[in-house]
C-alpha cells in the first residue's frame, strides 16, 4: 500500500474511533445530573409514583452502559429516539432541519471561501500596506463583534429600514429556489462575515510562510512581479495549509449556524437544539448534539486527508 | 525638568495609538463593572417608564421591553458579564496552565493522559457540548462559570504544555533538576516566570471568548438568569423590538463586540511587546 494511501486510512480509522469517544462523553455528559431525566421531565413536585412510572417507561432503571450501548444501537440503525416533549419520532424531524442547515451553510461557504483566500493574497501581497491594515483593521472588529451584533444589525438595516428582505428566514418544503435564496440571504451574508475575517487572517499567514522560503528569494531575484510569484510559486506551494484552513472554519461555520437560526428563527438544527435544550428533552439534545460533532469531526478529517493529498513530499516518495 | 520630561516621552512613544485606545476603553468597562450601583441612574429591576420610550434627557438610551431604563441595566450588566467572564477565565488559567505544567514536567503517562482527554474534549465544538451538559444541569452562576472554565481550560492546557515543554528543555531548567529541586519548584519558580508573557497575552484573547461565549449562551436564554441581567440576556429580552424599528437591542450587543475590541487592542501589543523583548524582531 502506498504510504499516503495508509495515512488517509489511518486518519479515517482515528475519526471513526474520535467519534465513538465522542458519543461516550455526550452520552455521559447528559447522566451528570445529581437527579435524573425523570426528575428533569417532572420537576421538583412530581409524586414518586409517577416518577417510578416515567423511569421504567424511559428504561432509566437499566444501568448507564446498558442504555449506551442501546442509544448506540439505534443511532448506528438510524433510530435517534423519541422526543420527550412532542413524542414525536427524533429522526423523522430532524433531517428535513439537517437539510435545511446543510443548505445554509452551504452557501454561505461558497461565498466565504473564494472572497476569504482572495482577500488574504491580496493584503499577503500589499503586507504592511494600508490595504493589509484595513483588511486587518475590519477583520479584527468582525471576529470581537457577537454574531447577534451583525445578525440584527443586518435585520435592522436591510429588512426593518430598506424592506429589502424579510426579517424572518422561513423556508418550506417545495419552496421555489430563489424565494428559498431570497430568504437565506441575510443568515447567509452573516454566516459569511463571522468565518471571512479568520479564514482571510490564516490564509495570509500561510502564504506569508511561504513567502520566506529560498525558492521565493529566487524568484524575485530573476526579477517576476510579485502578484506572479505568488500565482506561479507560493500559492500552489500554500494551497495545502490554505485547504486545512479553509475547513477548520466550515467546521467553525458549523458551529456559529446555531446561533445564527435562532437569530432568523431559521427552520434548522441549530435552532432545534437550542429549543429542546431549554425544555431538558435529553434524546433530541443527544441526537442532535451527536450530529453537530460528527460534521465537525468529518470536516477536520477532510481537512487532514486534503493536507496529506496536497503535500509534494507524500505525493512524490522517494 | 527637561530630565525628568525624557522618560516621560519615551514611555509614551512605546505605546502605540491602538493600545491607548484599548486601555482606555478597558479600563472605563471595568470601572462601570466595580462602581455600577454609583453610576447607574435607576435600580436594576425598576420599572421607570412605558415599554420601549426612545431616547430622552431622562433615558439616555430608552427603556427596554418591560420599561426598565436601558442604560443602568446595562451598566448593572457590565458588571455581570465581566464578572462571570472573569471568573471562568481565571479558572480555566489555573486549571489549563497548572495541568499543562505537570504535563510538559512529569511527561511519561500522565501526559499521554491528559493531552488525548483534551485532544477529546475539544473534538466537540464548545458551544454545541455546552449546549449538551446545559440541557440536564440547572443554568446558575456556579454550573456556568465551571463549565466555561473547564471547556476553555483545554486551549490553555494546550499553550502552556508547548511553552512549557520548550523552556523545560532549557539548562537552567536542568540545573535546578540537577540541584535536586523538586516539581513543585521547578513549575513555579521555573517555568511559570519565563512562561508568563505568552500566556498574559493568551489571557486576554481567552476572556474575550469567554464574554462572547456567556453572552450567545445568554442570548439564547441558557445562560445569565432573570432577575440578573448580563449584555446577552438584554439582547435576547429586546430582540423583538427590531422588527417595530427599536434599536434596544442593538446596544448592548455594540458594547459586548467594544469591550472585545478594546482587550484585543490590548491583548495585540502585550503579544507584541513580548516579542519585540525577546528576539527584538520589528523594533522600528
Amino acid at each position: 500500500m502506498s504510504p499516503i494511501v495508509r495515512l488517509i486510512v489511518q486518519r479515517i480509522a482515528l475519526g471513526v474511533l474520535l467519534l465513538f469517544l465522542v458519543s461516550i462523553l455526550i452520552f455521559a455528559g447528559t447522566q451528570i445530573l445529581p437527579g435524573d431525566v425523570a426528575q428533569a421531565i417532572l420537576g421538583q413536585q412530581a409524586t414518586p409514583e409517577a416518577l417510578a412510572n416515567l423511569r421504567a417507561e424511559l428504561g432509566l432503571n437499566d444501568p448507564a452502559y446498558f442504555r449506551y450501548f442501546r442509544w448506540l444501537g439505534g443511532v448506528l440503525t438510524g433510530d435517534l429516539g423519541t422526543s420527550l416533549t412532542t413524542g414525536q419520532e427524533v429522526t423523522a424531524t430532524l433531517l428535513p432541519r439537517l437539510w435545511n442547515t446543510l443548505f445554509l451553510s452551504f452557501w454561505a461557504a461558497i461565498v466565504a471561501v473564494p472572497l476569504a483566500i482572495v482577500l488574504g493574497l491580496i493584503s499577503a501581497r500589499y503586507r504592511n500596506g494600508w490595504v493589509d491594515k484595513l483588511i486587518s483593521g475590519l477583520a479584527l472588529t468582525s471576529t470581537s463583534l457577537p454574531e447577534f451584533f451583525v445578525g440584527y444589525l443586518l435585520i435592522y438595516l436591510c429588512a426593518v429600514k430598506l424592506q429589502w428582505f424579510s426579517s424572518i428566514s422561513t423556508v418550506y418544503d417545495g419552496m421555489p429556489f430563489l424565494d428559498r435564496m431570497k430568504a437565506i440571504a441575510l443568515p447567509a451574508t452573516v454566516l459569511t462575515l463571522v468565518v471571512l475575517a479568520h479564514m482571510m487572517r490564516m490564509t495570509r499567514a500561510a502564504i506569508l510562510n511561504v513567502m520566506q522560503s529560498a525558492y521565493i528569494e529566487t524568484a524575485e531575484l530573476k526579477g517576476l512581479r510579485p502578484i506572479e510569484i505568488i500565482r506561479r510559486h507560493a500559492f500552489p506551494n500554500a494551497i495545502a495549509p490554505v485547504i486545512n484552513v479553509v475547513m477548520l472554519n466550515l467546521a467553525y461555520l458549523i458551529v456559529g449556524v446555531v446561533v445564527i437560526e435562532v437569530i432568523f428563527v431559521y427552520p434548522g438544527m441549530g435552532q432545534y437544539l437550542v429549543d429542546h435544550v431549554s425544555k431538558r428533552d435529553v434524546p433530541v439534545v443527544q441526537a442532535v448534539g451527536l450530529i453537530f460533532a460528527a460534521v465537525y469531526i468529518g470536516l477536520n478529517i477532510v481537512a487532514d486527508i486534503a493536507a496529506i493529498v496536497a503535500n509534494p513530499r507524500l505525493r512524490h516518495p522517494k | 525638568m527637561s530630565v525628568s520630561a525624557a522618560p516621560l516621552v519615551k514611555a509614551r512613544r512605546r505605546i502605540p495609538i491602538g493600545a491607548a485606545i484599548g486601555l482606555f476603553f478597558t479600563g472605563l468597562f471595568l470601572s462601570t463593572a466595580i462602581f455600577a450601583p454609583l453610576i447607574a441612574p435607576h435600580p436594576l429591576g425598576e420599572i421607570v417608564g412605558d415599554v420601549w420610550m426612545p431616547m430622552s434627557a431622562k433615558f439616555p438610551l430608552g427603556t427596554d421591553n418591560l420599561g426598565r431604563d436601558l442604560l443602568s441595566r446595562m451598566i448593572y450588566g457590565t458588571r455581570t458579564t465581566i464578572f462571570i467572564a472573569a471568573v471562568a477565565t481565571a479558572l480555566s488559567f489555573t486549571l489549563g496552565s497548572i495541568l499543562g505544567f505537570t504535563a510538559a514536567v512529569v511527561g511519561g503517562w500522565f501526559d499521554m493522559t491528559m493531552s488525548r482527554c483534551v485532544d477529546l474534549l475539544m473534538s466537540i465544538p464548545t458551544l454545541i457540548f455546552a449546549l449538551v451538559v446545559l440541557s440536564v444541569l440547572p443554568s446558575n452562576l456556579v454550573t456556568l462559570i465551571l463549565l466555561m472554565g473547564t471547556l476553555d481550560s483545554t486551549r490553555v492546557y494546550r499553550l502552556s504544555r508547548a511553552v512549557a515543554a520548550d523552556i523545560n528543555a532549557m539548562d537552567f531548567v536542568e540545573a535546578a533538576k540537577l540541584r535536586g529541586e523538586g516539581r513543585a519548584w521547578i513549575i513555579f519558580r521555573e517555568i511559570l516566570p519565563n512562561a508568563l508573557s505568552p500566556l498574559v497575552s493568551e489571557l486576554g484573547l481567552r476572556f474575550i471568548f469567554a464574554v462572547l461565549f456567556l453572552s450567545a449562551l445568554s442570548f439564547l436564554g441558557l445562560g445569565v438568569q432573570p432577575p440578573q441581567a448580563d449584555w446577552g440576556g438584554m439582547v435576547k429580552d429586546n430582540k423583538d423590538g427590531i422588527v417595530f424599528g427599536i434599536s434596544a437591542a442593538l446596544m448592548p450587543a455594540a458594547v459586548i463586540g467594544a469591550l472585545a475590541i478594546s482587550v484585543n487592542l490590548v491583548a495585540d501589543w502585550i503579544l507584541n511587546r513580548t516579542t519585540d523583548l525577546k528576539g527584538g524582531r520589528g523594533n522600528g
